[in-house]
């Protein structure tokens, strides 16, 4: 679930399936070579976490790719509706005196080059697209097993309950190349609706792409690389903060300890202004 | 090679887009609506829109849920059950109106008084308002008296605007911003694409708040401060600022009054009030002359230092009085340091940071312009520091003294009107004299004298009645808040049901959840709306309600006229209210039914269209005394306020009867086609500032101009910066002795202390008279990004982001307590007590727990099931927070409210925790009886695509 629940010790509040191992009998076959890397560049330091993207997300997608996005239980002791992409929060305490920190942190599907989520599927319905690296459901093919989010060290997809099928972010593949929306608007419905611009899209195989040399400034990190699916999704990390200045000093040197010596400077002043 | 199955990657998206204005929360951002097969398919945000340029909030994409949510009213309703059951029967719109009228006519012809008409989180207060006064009862206010009436009246009265609405940073400009209890509300895309911008070029911003969320998450200093400190932090910057030298000598000398000369004879009775010409203009020494001179007039260079001799009696520019106060120990840093929780020397570098970059870091740009007193300036300088601040400095009882003191401290860098700095939006600036005084005069049959709210200037302008007592059943404009701008909604059923100061027949609302989370002691109001007097009676005689959800005031009402969704109806989101601008362009906006109400549910304004044409209101009839307006949109397009200027300033028809096609300069007669000219144009008309009047505007010559040909007023009105507040000092002298209008004995020593002239910081009421030993911690509240009161609490999709709300606990309580995951609490304020789930949060002042705000919800209400989170775990801090203060050794208890303002004092809340460590209660104490609900059992699930 994705609640705002700052977490003490640093650990995602989601109940998401943990990593699975990884199998060897791969079923589903990932393309040897994609022509692009399509994917989202999130900066950790600007995300307010507002969860704008989640409900954007929602809204798109329940409209537009496959099933809707159902909810059961909307209003009852325990809604569950799926969600292609949740913002978690967890508190970091830095070493020192330094106060805690807490970090929103978005999670949607990475579109993994390695994706196991796709070798793993019995039939054929998880895919890796070959021309822009984009991971999607064939939901016609989906029988729900469900082995896709075991595989997935992510927690990257939702079985809808209401539906039946497996639900994952579609980098909202029906609006980037989609001729009945303006050009300007050929982007995933979360970055469109992104207040602070935390969310960026393009191609990462690109080394001249904005969102590569966003990555390459700002130092952009994957996530979990021990999992060895080599996500196409980065963070960019927080920046420092609370840090001391005491280099600022000189701007504050007194020009008088109490009033009176202050209208004298203040006489003085005026006479330069 | 795989082969990829065959997508469609071009699907039509949608019919139609309706372009009309979000209203999930208070923040007014365009929304383009998306209509498959006559339905709503998606909401995403309008890139044309000067609010949101295309970004829109989880709470806005949301709204589709909103316009389905089960709890939407059905139709009117007429209770048959005692009050607070919900046992209601669904009446005929002609019934309600028919009752409507029975009970308000004969208020109207002989005790006009005796209706109370407050409209909550109002949008439409100057129609809303215009009603109340044709009706003649002084008793409308909205809800601003319990949000944020202190940082709109300090601003208003300082600077001639204030945060939010009134104004903004300069997003492009500015290189330090510091927010000051801004949660994560108010204006929230604006404040998003501004934080974005700062943070894309590395700007830097400073947060001071108890807690570490949302905006203050990303700030790249934490300052969580001890909650109603931020005024002694802001005097020990401003202690420090002026200790060192680093405030703006020129602009003090030329925008503000802190030149301005007081009478300084302690035996005057004029005794700090400013020294003025036969003309009643106040004077300044020239210092071109070194003699006294009107301090706007032509040419005059006022002085900031020189004392003028006159008739025996010393006057001293203001600019004395503020060097001796600030420059003294009170507000050191290290007098600062203990009650503030922040370090001496973290102060001074938060000081040396200010002086940075206001001063190290001056703009400039070539841009000549002329001031107020015909002086060219071929550069237009900025002191590119920031501030925005919301209700955590505001709703505290010294919250009006510390949002002035923010705006001195603004002002000392010349960072309010500069580039980088602060900006007004139209039509602000406007000074606090140009807006209205305060009527109440009430004639049986006949309207008001005048408009209810407005600004007091002294003891004469407060709303009293012959006998000194107050004029209104809220007690606003009277000596226990003389400066209540908007009213004090929040004391409205307890007055009423007191009978204090008098007592009422119909309480008349809108949009106000006052039987829970806009009322403080909600147990304790549900009594007051449900108690009978010895007849069997109620004691608030009759309580009409409108709301378009089955919110728990509804329970409470003997009349129930529901209203529509936002996306079913017609609104004005107008210049003459709480317009959306920005600091580039005068603009407003409008909604329109994107979608018709498939129930028997009526607009709230145009109701009270009808209403009005019934009781024969002036204004509501036409000559031959039938009904002037035919409904909301009617009036919005055809009513004028003054001549040329109506509730929209778009498309209006100019000399030659024609529409201008670039959407007109805001003046013109009523076009009957102008709604439709917003629809084609996104539901929005804005009128951009030009470059020459972008900055500067109080005194710049071209902003004034534009100003007055935009409609936004009459003449020019260029005016100084208040920096001493000549009005509080009058208040002071009344509380002296001095003057006609004499403050009640047991009042006089509040109001000398409080009514301070200039900024002061004084600990907060609550704390003078409750132990603090025995409640030590702070508590409060917040309001997420992705729910707004009650108004999303329901949706379907936020409330899986926002279902549960623990109280977060700062680790020192955590652990002092013993608390592990899971465990709950009991916490005890000095008038109630709450039992209620924690959880552990590092990133938090080590004596403030808190909670999101409005999450609770009671049984029965928003057509939630009786067993959801809401319900059961979820609770409200209201039930901990008495309208009125503990009992004094003698005399009336006073409100929980600010003494200048009347602003609920929310934040002033003090708790002690214990755990519960006798099992986990299944529910959150107190727990209130279910109320009926007046709407069908919500569906299980919810889905699918707009189909037909």
């Amino acid at each position: 679930m994705s609640e705002e629940r700052p977490n003490h010790d640093g650990r995602w509040t989601d109940t998401a399936p943990g990593p699975a191992q990884r199998g060897s009998a791969d079923v589903t076959d990932l393309p040897a070579f994609t022509e692009r890397s399509l994917g989202l560049v999130i900066d950790l330091d600007t995300c307010v976490g507002c969860h704008a993207c989640v409900v954007a997300c929602k809204g798109w997608n329940t409209e537009h790719y496959g099933a809707p996005l159902a909810d059961s239980d909307a209003y009852g002791a325990n809604p569950v509706g799926s969600f292609l992409n949740r913002v978690h929060s967890f508190e970091v305490q830095p070493d020192g005196d330094a106060p805690a920190r807490l970090v929103h942190f978005p999670k949607s599907c990475l579109h993994c080059e390695d994706a196991p989520c796709v070798t793993v599927c019995p039939t054929g319905a998880s895919y890796k697209r070959s021309e822009d690296g984009i991971v999607l459901v064939n939901e016609s093919d989906c029988i729900g097993c469900g082995l896709c989010a075991w595989a997935c060290p992510y927690g990257a997809r939702e079985m809808d309950l209401v539906e039946g099928v497996m639900k994952k972010c579609t980098l909202c593949v029906d609006r980037i190349y989609n001729e009945n929306l303006p050009e300007e608007d050929r982007e995933p419905a979360c970055v469109r609706t992104c207040p602070t611009g935390a969310r960026h899209f393009g191609d990462l195989s690109d080394p001249s792409s904005d969102v590569s040399k966003l990555v390459a400034e700002r130092g952009g990190i994957e996530l979990m690389p021990e999992q060895d699916t080599k996500p196409v999704n980065r963070y960019l990390p927080p920046r420092g903060k609370d840090g001391e200045l005491d280099v600022l000093a000189p701007f504050l040197e007194p020009v008088a300890e109490e009033p009176k010596g202050f209208m004298a400077w203040l006489d003085s002043a005026l006479e330069r202004l | 090679m795989v082969r990829d199955p065959a997508l469609d990657t071009s699907p039509k998206v949608s019919d139609e887009i309706r372009s009309t204005t979000c209203y999930m929360c208070a923040c007014r951002c365009g929304i383009d609506v998306h209509m498959k097969n006559g339905r709503i398919a998606y909401i995403e945000g309008n890139r044309d829109h000067p609010v949101n340029r295309g970004v829109l909030c989880a709470k806005g994409s949301a709204g589709i849920m909103q316009v389905t949510a089960p709890s939407r009213l059905r139709g009117p309703l007429r209770r048959k059950g005692p009050r607070g059951t919900g046992e209601f029967e669904e009446i005929s719109w002609e019934e309600a109106l028919r009752t409507a009228v029975d009970w308000l006519a004969p208020l109207r012809a002989n005790h006009p008084e005796r209706l109370a008409f407050f409209t909550g989180r109002d949008q439409s207060q100057s129609f809303t308002g215009y009603w109340a006064q044709g009706f003649g009862t002084p008793n409308y206010a909205a809800h601003g008296g319990f949000c944020s009436v202190n940082m709109a009246a300090a601003g208003i009265y300082t600077m001639g605007g204030a945060f939010w609405e009134f104004g903004q940073p300069d997003w492009d400009r500015t290189k330090l911003l510091m927010l000051f209890g801004v949660a994560e509300d108010h204006d929230s895309n604006p404040i998003k694409i501004g934080l974005g911008k700062l943070k894309a070029r590395g700007a830097k911003v400073i947060a001071v708040n108890p807690i570490r969320t949302g905006y203050n998450a990303i700030a790249d200093e934490w300052v969580g401060i001890t909650p109603g400190t931020d005024g002694l932090l802001i005097l020990a910057l401003v202690h420090e600022l002026l200790r060192a030298g680093k405030i703006d000598l020129e602009y003090l000398a030329r925008y503000t009054n802190a030149p301005v000369l007081l009478d300084s004879d302690p035996d005057s009775p004029n005794h700090g009030l400013f020294l003025r010409d036969s003309k009643g203009r106040e004077l300044v020494i020239d210092r071109r002359t070194g003699h006294a001179a009107p301090a706007t007039a032509a040419g005059v260079e006022p002085d900031l230092s020189g004392v003028l001799p006159r008739a025996g009696v010393t006057h001293r520019p203001v600019f004395h009085l503020m060097a001796e106060r600030y420059i003294g120990p009170e507000y050191s840093p290290e007098a600062a340091a203990g009650p503030t929780g922040v370090p001496a020397g973290r102060i001074r570098r938060i000081a040396a940071q200010l002086a940075e970059a206001a001063f190290d870091g001056e703009i400039s740009i070539d841009r000549p312009w002329t001031d107020l007193r015909g002086v060219r300036h071929e550069r237009m300088i900025g002191r590119p520091v920031s501030i925005h601040a919301m209700r955590g400095i505001s709703a505290h009882s010294n919250g009006f003294q510390t949002c002035r003191a923010l705006h001195l401290l603004q002002i000392l860098l010349g960072a309010v009107e500069t580039p980088g700095g602060f900006r007004f939006k139209p039509p602000y600036p406007k000074p606090s004299n140009a807006h209205p005084r305060p009527h109440c005069g009430v004639r049986p049959g006949q309207p008001l004298d005048g408009p209810h709210l407005g600004f007091v200037h002294g003891p004469e302008d407060l709303a009293l009645r012959d006998d000194g007592s107050p004029a209104r059943i809220d007690k606003a404009f009277s000596w226990e808040n003389p400066m209540s701008a908007h009213g004090l909604m929040h004391m409205v059923i307890a007055n009423a049901h007191a009978g204090d100061p008098y007592r009422i027949d119909t309480l008349f609302m809108y949009m106000a959840n006052m039987a829970w989370n806009s009322s403080m002691n909600t147990p304790n109001v549900a009594r007051m709306l449900t108690d009978r007097d010895s007849d069997g009676d109620y004691v608030i005689p009759r309580i009409i309600y409108s709301d378009a959800y089955a919110s728990e005031m509804v329970a409470y009402a003997d009349l129930v006229l529901p209203d529509t969704t936002y996306l079913e109806r017609h609104d004005c989101i107008s210049l003459l209210d709480r317009p959306i601008s920005e600091a580039d362009a005068a603009s407003d906006a409008i909604r329109w039914p994107v979608v018709e109400p498939d129930r028997d549910v009526r607009c709230f304004q145009s109701v009270l269209c009808e209403l009005g044409a019934r009781l024969g209101l002036p204004g509501f009839v036409d000559r031959n005394g039938g009904a002037k307006y035919r409904d909301y949109a009617d009036y919005i397009t055809t009513h004028e306020r003054r001549p040329g200027i109506g509730p929209l300033a778009g498309w209006r028809l100019d000399g030659d009867g024609a529409t201008p096609e670039d959407g007109g300069a805001g003046r013109g007669r009523p076009n009957p086609g102008q709604l439709r000219r917003y629809i084609e144009h996104g539901g929005f008309w804005h009128r951009t500032v030009p470059p020459d009047a972008a900055f500067f505007k109080p005194w710049n010559a071209a902003y004034q101009d534009w100003a007055v040909e935009t409609g936004l007023y009459d003449t020019p009105l260029p005016y100084l910066f208040q920096l001493y507040l000549e009005p509080m000092r009058r208040f002071q002298l009344a509380a002296a002795g001095h003057g006609h209008r004499q403050p009640p004995d047991e009042l006089r020593e509040r109001v000398g202390k409080t009514m301070d002239p200039l900024p002061i910081w004084y600990r907060p009421l609550l704390d003078s008279v409750a132990d603090t030993s025995e409640y030590p911690v702070h508590a409060l509240t917040q309001r997420p990004m992705a729910m707004y009161h009650s108004w999303g609490s329901q949706n379907a999709w936020l409330r899986q982001i926002h279902g549960r709300n623990p109280l977060y606990l700062p680790t020192a309580i955590w652990r002092r307590h013993g608390f592990t995951e899971g465990d709950w609490a009991r916490v005890t304020s000095p008038s109630g007590q709450i039992t209620v789930p924690v959880a552990h949060m590092a990133a938090l002042n080590e004596h403030t727990v808190w909670t999101w705000n409005a999450i609770g919800k009671r049984k029965g209400a928003w057509a939630l099931d009786s067993d959801a989170t809401e319900a059961n775990e979820g609770f409200i801090l209201n039930h901990l927070i008495d309208e009125l203060l503990p009992a004094r050794r003698h005399g009336p208890r006073w409100a929980n409210s600010d003494p200048v303002t009347g602003q609920a004092a929310w934040f002033d809340l003090r708790v002690r925790i214990e755990r519960v460590d006798s099992g986990t209660p299944r529910h959150s104490e107190p727990s209130f009886p279910p109320v009926n609900s007046p709407v069908p059992r919500a569906p299980r699930d919810v889905g699918g695509k707009a189909k037909p």
